[in-house]
């Protein structure tokens, strides 16, 4: 016997009234970032200092602003789910928790605007030979 | 409030290591999180020029920064193949308490060996830092 009514199955959405999204982009961002932090982890050791013309020109460089900004939407995108399940787990007080959810989004939106405007600033006012 | 029903709480299980892993990949995503915003303050500071790039780096390049550093790599190495477990989980794979106690070990082992790598390459590898 199920215990859904033959409407809220049709609908698929749950109590949350957001079906498996969170579910999924959780998982969809996560197989991302297995390349994508890879890639930037690959990336830093070779830097060959980290001084700040080197960064600012290993920024700029070829494709590396596109990975960039995909890295930092999906690190973003995915740590804003994470905390959201952490926070509603562990503060039991719902006026804390709306809060608590509140700072989380606009920290996390505020962090990957601010990254990727600092990425396309660099890519756009650095000249390299890369 | 109306009292509802609750399900048992954590006190109720016996401990299990697994428990400690699964507790260990929300913490290592939380340290991952504090992580993104040193990413994007590190960028920040690269856009900005050349004196706030020069305090990021007195910050990171500090005995504090570089412990973040390490903590951060040591989190990303978990994370990923703890990660990795929980993606195969959700096709399904590897549920029975004996493979999730066998891929638990393997996770604490492939994490040892990478963030070992990685700790290694980042501190020990002779690049001029």
């Amino acid at each position: 016997m199920s215990l859904r009514s033959p409407l809220g199955k049709v609908l698929g959405r749950g109590s949350a009234k957001q079906g498996v999204s969170h579910w999924w982009v959780q998982r969809v961002t996560a197989i991302a970032l297995i390349p994508l932090t890879l890639w930037f982890a690959y990336q830093l050791m070779h830097l060959p200092t980290a001084n700040y013309d080197e960064v600012r020109a290993w920024v700029a460089s070829g494709l590396n602003p596109v990975w960039l900004l995909l890295f930092i939407g999906a690190v973003a995108w995915h740590s804003a789910l994470g905390v959201q399940v952490v926070i509603e787990d562990y503060i039991p007080k719902k006026g804390a928790k709306v809060l608590a959810l509140l700072a989380s989004t606009f920290l996390h939106i505020v962090v990957a605007v601010a990254g990727s405007f600092a990425v396309l600033r660099i890519a756009f006012t650095t000249f390299s030979a890369g | 409030m109306r009292q509802r029903p609750l399900s048992p709480h954590l006190g109720v299980y016996k401990f299990a290591y697994t428990m400690a892993t699964s507790i260990a990949h929300r913490a290592s995503g939380i340290v991952l999180s504090v992580g993104l915003l040193a990413l994007a303050g590190w960028l920040i500071a690269a856009a900005s020029g050349p004196e706030s790039y020069a305090l990021a780096v007195a910050l990171l390049g500090g005995a504090f920064g570089q412990l973040l550093l390490a903590g951060w790599l040591v989190a990303f190495s978990y994370h990923l193949f703890n990660g990795l477990r929980h993606l195969n989980w959700d096709l399904g794979r590897g549920l029975e308490k004996s493979e999730a106690r066998r891929s638990a070990g393997l996770v604490v082992l492939a994490t040892l060996l990478l963030a070992a790598a990685f700790i290694y390459a980042a501190f020990f590898a002779g690049v001029p830092r």
